[in-house]
């Protein structure tokens, strides 16, 4: 090894790192007056052109509704080439049912009825981005009616004829809720707050390859991508 | 001319320069160096001959009124991994982590992750609507975002599903596609306390809703807390406006948390007092665990570190001889403040060199140097953030997690190298 070589491998990388500066990016927030007297008030009618999110409590419900029945006829139009009859999904993509019980398993598949924990995130998601690529197409009562029966493909509604408008909406609950908890990392993984991570023999027999990515063979090929002009 | 690396010549071309290695040359130049092996594309560009370069005039300036690559950079693309989603518009594309060095992504090559495909938004119709528990609701235009107090901040910015495909075993071979779902730019934007101020938050507000213009419409509940803190309004990136595919014109720049929260083409930002709980905090970006329970709202990025070069498409083509480890470490808590490197799998580490700006949630570079004796090799890297967090290996995670997380996959990498220099992705007992 050369003198410079063996300076860097063995002492001066170490001081280096050692010393290496923190640059603070964190300088307090420019001190902006109050009011800047940027913007303008927006008015009843912008928001409410817009304001299109629903939670779980039923805040931002619009009015509407519609049947299981209603929906069934809409869904097989608007929503089964892509999502199957049942929900079951047509080739690769989203399901929208089944799954019930897997969530502990080997291969969990996570659907409404299985996973989600709230129906309100159904009216919403379907009414800010579906159908895909026609997104805030449906009317309040389509969605209602759609949702109606999507909710049903996993028999969160059983009755074809039960009408969804915003007064009965809150009184569906999904199976799931009660499975989710807020993070928690800090505690749970504590241990991983070590200071002092091992640095020699760390363990003791000699490291084994147990898993390549070849054996798969699922990597995109080198000079495959899309074109650049 | 040939730039498109679809074309055969292209290919043939990329061929020839890696596998047209000569062992001439260096035994004339004496006893000192080593026999090495050097590229050579086409002989009278090299020396005693006067390449074509240096005789005649290029072209000049305004050819390239907006510059790109070289030509021969046309491989350095974002790719992505077709059976992965079933349309191209809910999809995601890599950074290749393996052809850039320092902290800093350029803009062109910074991953995109898009729900409904790109939104080309006009500028002069872009409108920014704040409202809710807020005393006055109000919309702003472009411009008056531009005229607001700003800032500029380097953040990276992870997609949460970045090693999502690796928790069962080594799947992708390239850290393109293992890890090239973050990029770490330069932010210049109006911390969004400044837009809150101008509406005058309630004092019951706790969470905020941001939504999207595109046609997902993508909505995150934000922590009112957060908001306040750092997350900012964005605009630019290392420079000029936001590329479309990252959110032109205004992005939500939220740091530390999974990218899924940073919201592009803002459009709307909603004050509440409680998490909307929308599709993309339930049925997605929550982690379930083993037992079927699933955690909510993870949005810190814990620490992570790979190394970039080498790994499966950059292999050590040199085979022996002096050689930089380059890498990248990042955390959602705060600084890197030192990264570890193995090359034994994690048997024996030593700590690599932090190079560059060491910046708050920001991508950090790492170069590790030694003399490699062409012996296989297991390389790993462990960061360790400011808060005393240091990056777990894939089995630690695993047995805190179990397989069926998806997200939030930030354990050690390791790349084994073969004598030849070939590199694969593969997991170690
Ligand atoms: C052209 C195909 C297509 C059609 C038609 C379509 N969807 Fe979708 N749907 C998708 C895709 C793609 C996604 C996932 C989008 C993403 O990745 O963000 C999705 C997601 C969903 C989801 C969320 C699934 C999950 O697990 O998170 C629901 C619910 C849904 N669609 C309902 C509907 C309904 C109701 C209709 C009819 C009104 C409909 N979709 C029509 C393609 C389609």
């Amino acid at each position: 090894m050369s003198r410079f070589l063996s300076f860097l491998v063995t002492s001066g990388l170490a001081a280096v790192t050692a010393t290496a500066v923190a640059f603070a990016q964190t300088k307090p927030i420019p001190q902006a007056p109050r009011d800047l007297g940027i913007g303008r008030v927006a008015t009843p009618e912008e928001i409410a052109g817009w304001d299109i999110d629903v939670r779980p409590d039923g805040v931002g419900l619009p009015v509407g509704k519609g049947t299981v029945k209603a929906g069934e006829a809409l869904y097989v139009e608007r929503c089964a080439a892509c999502h199957g009859e049942f929900g079951e999904s047509a080739g690769r993509w989203p399901i929208l049912s089944g799954g019930e019980g897997t969530l502990s398993g080997h291969d969990p598949v996570k659907s409404i009825g299985s996973y989600w924990p709230y129906a309100s995130t159904v009216i919403d998601y379907v009414r800010r981005a579906m159908p895909y690529g026609n997104a805030q197409s449906l009317t309040n009562d389509e969605l209602y009616a759609v949702t109606a029966y999507v909710l049903s493909l996993s028999d969160i509604i059983k009755d074809e004829n039960f009408e969804l408008n915003e007064k009965n909406f809150t009184s569906l609950k999904l199976p799931n809720e009660p499975n989710f908890f807020d993070d928690d990392r800090e505690t749970s993984e504590k241990a991983f707050w070590k200071k002092e991570p091992c640095m020699t023999n760390c363990v003791s027999e000699s490291a084994k390859v147990v898993g390549r990515a070849r054996a798969l063979d699922v990597t995109p090929e080198e000079g495959k991508g899309p074109k650049v002009e | 001319m040939v730039d498109n690396p679809d074309d055969p010549r292209f290919a043939s071309r990329r061929a020839f320069l890696r596998s047209g290695l000569v062992a001439s040359g260096a035994a004339a130049l004496g006893g000192s160096l080593p026999a090495r092996a050097e590229t050579v594309g086409n002989p009278a560009n090299l020396p005693p001959n006067v390449p074509d370069w240096s005789r005649f005039l290029g072209e000049g300036v305004g050819v390239r009124a907006y510059g790109k690559p070289s030509q021969h950079e046309a491989n350095v693309i974002r790719r992505d991994v077709e059976w992965l989603t079933a349309s191209r518009e809910s999809s995601v594309s890599f950074t290749p982590l393996h052809e850039l060095d320092g902290p800093i992504t350029p803009n062109g090559l910074c991953f995109e992750r898009h729900h409904g495909g790109i939104a080309e938004v006009n500028p002069t119709d872009y409108r920014l609507m704040l409202h809710g528990l807020v005393e006055k609701p109000l919309i702003f235009t472009l411009d008056d975002i531009k005229r607001m107090p700003r800032v500029n901040r380097a953040y990276f910015c992870e997609c949460a599903a970045n090693s999502g495909m690796e928790w069962r075993g080594a799947q992708l071979n390239g850290c393109q596609f293992t890890h090239g779902m973050i990029h770490s730019v330069m932010y210049t934007g109006v911390p969004l306390k400044i837009l809150l101020e101008q509406a005058g938050v309630k004092p019951n507000a706790k969470w905020l809703l941001l939504e999207g213009g595109d046609a997902a419409a993508m909505t995150r509940s934000l922590p009112l807390q957060k908001a306040l803190e750092d997350t900012l309004v964005a605009y630019r990136m290392n420079g000029e406006m936001l590329r479309p595919e990252n959110g032109y014109p205004v992005r939500m720049v939220v740091p530390g948390w999974e990218a899924n929260m940073w919201v592009k083409w803002i459009r709307r930002i909603e004050v509440g007092d409680q998490p909307w709980h929308h599709r993309e905090e339930t049925s997605k970006y929550t982690d379930l665990l083993e037992g079927g329970k699933a955690r909510r709202f993870t949005y810190v990025m814990d620490a992570k570190s790979v190394i970039t070069n080498p790994s499966p498409q950059a292999p050590l083509n040199h085979k022996r001889g002096f050689t930089v480890l380059a890498g990248l470490a990042w955390s959602g808590r705060g600084k890197v403040q030192r990264v570890d490197v193995s090359l034994d799998g994690g048997r024996n580490w030593q700590a690599a060199r932090l190079d560059g700006p060491v910046w708050d949630k920001a991508l950090t570079r790492f170069y590790y140097e030694f003399d490699w004796d062409g012996r296989e090799l297991l390389l790993q890297s462990r960061a360790m953030d400011e808060t005393g967090y240091v990056q777990p290996t894939k089995a630690e995670l695993r047995q805190v997690r179990g397989v069926n997380s998806i997200y939030h996959n930030n354990g050690i990498q390791t790349w084994h190298v073969r004598s030849s220099g070939e590199v694969e992705n593969v997991e170690v007992s």
